[in-house]
C-alpha cells in the first residue's frame, strides 16, 4: 500500500494554498515514490491492473448492480461532451476541448481535519479500497437538464471508514485541484478557486453517495472529473465535485464555492426539489439530454426520484429554507 | 472599411439583396446542423440560444445604422435599416417559437407561469411584444400614414434593446462575459445618440458660456 501518514499538523495549517496550487511540485517528488511503489505492487499483487491510468481505458472487475435499471443511459457522446467543469471554461463544450491538459497520474488525495490522523492516499489505492460497482444514476443539473449515467465507483462511506473521522466530524468538505497550468479556466475569477463542496456526515455516509472513478465501464474522461469525483444523485449536479485532491472533516458547515458565488441562489443542501424554484428559473421540469429536438420536458422528481432512500435524512427540516 | 458617401439607387438595391441573403445564414446554419444531427447534446438549447443571439445582434446592427451613417457620412445606409430591423424581429420570432414549441411544447399553463414567476422570461417576452408594433408598421404605407409619429414609435427600440440585454443578463448562470459585451456595445450605440443630441441642442453654446468659470 502507498498510504503514508503525515505528521500530526494538518497540511492546511502549514500552507493550505500549497495543497492545491503547488501540488505539482510536491507531486514531482511524491510521484517518484508512488511509481516505485506501483512497480513493487505490480510484482507483489496483481491488483493494480484494476487502476488503468488513461481515461477511456476499460476498468476490470466491475460488479454490476441493479441501480437505475429502469433508466435508459444517456449516450456516451453526450455524457462526455456536455459538461460543466468551470476549471476548463464556462462553456458546455469547453471541458471536452481543454481538459486533455489535466494530468491524472500521479494523483493523491489528502485527508485531514477531524480525523484520527491526517493521511494521504494514492488513486491506485483508492481503487483497492472497495469493490468497484457500476451504478446507473440520474443526474439533474441545476440548469434544468438531466442525464442517466452509468458510473463506476463505490460508496463514499467506504473511504470515510478508512479515513477514521473523529466524533467531532459533522461535515465533510471536498476540494478540487486548481492548477492554472493544467486548468485554463482557473485563471478567470468566475468562481472562488479551488472549487469546494460539502456534505453533512449522514449524507456522506449514505450508501447512495458515490465516489466515482469511471463511467461506461471506463476510466473517467478528464472532462467528467478524472480521476476521482463525487456523485450525489439526489442533489443538483454541481454538488458532484470533480478531480478531488483533498477531503476534510469538519465540525462547521463548509461554505461551498457556489454558496460564496451566490448564497441566495445556491444553498448548502441543493437537493433536487421541483417545488423550490431557482430564484431565476423553474425547477419543476427538466430536459433529458440525448432525446433529440422533439422530445418534451419531463417532470422533475422530489430528491431526483431517490426520495424513498433519502427523504428520512431531512425529516423535520424546512426544505424551502434549507434549499 | 470605407463607405462611399453616396450610392446609385440600383447599387443600394444590390447591397440590400446581398445583405438579405447574408442575414439568412444563421437560419441556414441551424437547418444544416439540424439535418446533419450536429446540434450537440442539447439541441433545443442550441436552437433557442442561436436565435436569441441573432435577434439581439440584429437589434444592435439596426441601431448601428444611424451612427455609422453619420460617422461615415453615408446617407444611403438608411435604406437598409428597416430590413435589418425586420430581421431582428424574424429571429426574435424564431427564438420565441422555439421556446414555445420545442422547449415548452405549447404547455400554455407552464409558459404563463414562467412569464409571471421568472423575471428573465418576463423581460424577454416584454421585449418581443414591444417589437410587434414596429414590425407591423414597417411597410412604406404605414410609414407614410404615420408621418412624424412613425419615428417616435420606432424609437421604442431604444427601450427594447436594453430590456433584451437584461433578459440575457438574467439568464446566464455565472459567466456574464457575453451579456456584458452586448451591454457595452449597446451603451456605445445609445451613448453616441445622446452625445449628439446634447451637442446639437439649440442655444447650448450660449448657455455653456454663461456657466463656464470666469478665470481661465
Amino acid at each position: 500500500m502507498l498510504i503514508r501518514s503525515l505528521p500530526d499538523i494538518a497540511p492546511s495549517e502549514i500552507a493550505p494554498r500549497e495543497v492545491y496550487e503547488g501540488r505539482r511540485h510536491f507531486l514531482g517528488q511524491a510521484g517518484g515514490i508512488a511509481l516505485a511503489g506501483a512497480t513493487l505492487g505490480l510484482l507483489g499483487e496483481n491488483a493494480l491492473a484494476a487502476a488503468p491510468a488513461t481515461s477511456g481505458q476499460k476498468i476490470a472487475g466491475i460488479v454490476k448492480t441493479r441501480y437505475g435499471m429502469e433508466e435508459k443511459p444517456t449516450p456516451y457522446e453526450d455524457v462526455t461532451s456536455y459538461n460543466n467543469f468551470y476549471e476548463f471554461g464556462t462553456g458546455k463544450a469547453d471541458p471536452a476541448e481543454y481538459a486533455h491538459t489535466l494530468r491524472t497520474r500521479p494523483w493523491t488525495v489528502g485527508i485531514d481535519g477531524e480525523v484520527k490522523k491526517p493521511k494521504r492516499i494514492a488513486i491506485e489505492d483508492i481503487y483497492k479500497l472497495a469493490p468497484l460497482e457500476e451504478r446507473l444514476y440520474r443526474m439533474r443539473c441545476v440548469e434544468g437538464w438531466s442525464m442517466a449515467i452509468p458510473w463506476v465507483g463505490f460508496s463514499l462511506a467506504e473511504l470515510i471508514k478508512w479515513a477514521e473521522p473523529t466524533g467531532n466530524a459533522r461535515f465533510v468538505e471536498f476540494i478540487s485541484l486548481a492548477d492554472q497550468q493544467q486548468m485554463p479556466g482557473v485563471r478567470s475569477t468566475v468562481l472562488d478557486w479551488p472549487y469546494n463542496e460539502g456534505l453533512r456526515m449522514d449524507e456522506a455516509m449514505h450508501p447512495l453517495t458515490l465516489l466515482a472513478v469511471g463511467l461506461y465501464g471506463e476510466v473517467l474522461p478528464n472532462q467528467n472529473g478524472a480521476p476521482l469525483r463525487l456523485v450525489v444523485p439526489w442533489k443538483y449536479g454541481f454538488k458532484g465535485i470533480k478531480s478531488i485532491v483533498r477531503i476534510r472533516f469538519t465540525e462547521q458547515m463548509p461554505v461551498s464555492s457556489w454558496m460564496k458565488a451566490n448564497a441566495r441562489e445556491y444553498g448548502f443542501y441543493s437537493n433536487v426539489n421541483p417545488d423550490v424554484d431557482h430564484p431565476r428559473w423553474s425547477q419543476a421540469t427538466e430536459r433529458r439530454i440525448g432525446t433529440g429536438l422533439f422530445q418534451r420536458r419531463q417532470k422533475t422528481l422530489m430528491f431526483n426520484g431517490y426520495a424513498e432512500q433519502v427523504a428520512q435524512l431531512y425529516t423535520g427540516m424546512d426544505l424551502r429554507k434549507n434549499f | 472599411m470605407l463607405l462611399p458617401a453616396s450610392l446609385q439607387l440600383a447599387a443600394v438595391k444590390r447591397v440590400k439583396a446581398v445583405l438579405f441573403v447574408i442575414a439568412l445564414l444563421p437560419l441556414a446554419r441551424l437547418l444544416v446542423l439540424g439535418f446533419a444531427d450536429q446540434l450537440g447534446a442539447n439541441p433545443i438549447e442550441f436552437v433557442i440560444r442561436s436565435n436569441g443571439t441573432w435577434a439581439l445582434s440584429f437589434v444592435l446592427i439596426t441601431l448601428a445604422v444611424t451612427p455609422l451613417r453619420r460617422l461615415a457620412g453615408a446617407g444611403w445606409l438608411a435604406g437598409l435599416r428597416r430590413m435589418l430591423g425586420l430581421y431582428a424581429f424574424f429571429y426574435a420570432c424564431l427564438h420565441v417559437l422555439s421556446y414555445i414549441w420545442l422547449d415548452q411544447w405549447f404547455d400554455w399553463a407552464a409558459i404563463g407561469k414562467d412569464i409571471v414567476k421568472h423575471p428573465f422570461i418576463l423581460a424577454g417576452f416584454t421585449a418581443f411584444l414591444l417589437l410587434v408594433p414596429l414590425a407591423v408598421t414597417s411597410t412604406d404605407a404605414m410609414l407614410r400614414r404615420l408621418g412624424k409619429r412613425w419615428k417616435k414609435l420606432h424609437q421604442t427600440l431604444y427601450l427594447i434593446a436594453p430590456i433584451a440585454v437584461l433578459h440575457y443578463f438574467w439568464l446566464v448562470k455565472k459567466d456574464i462575459t457575453q451579456p456584458v459585451i452586448y451591454a457595452l456595445l449597446l451603451a456605445l450605440l445609445l451613448g453616441l445618440r445622446l452625445l449628439w443630441k446634447v451637442l446639437e441642442r439649440p442655444g447650448r453654446h450660449s448657455r455653456l458660456l454663461q456657466k463656464s468659470p470666469i478665470i481661465r
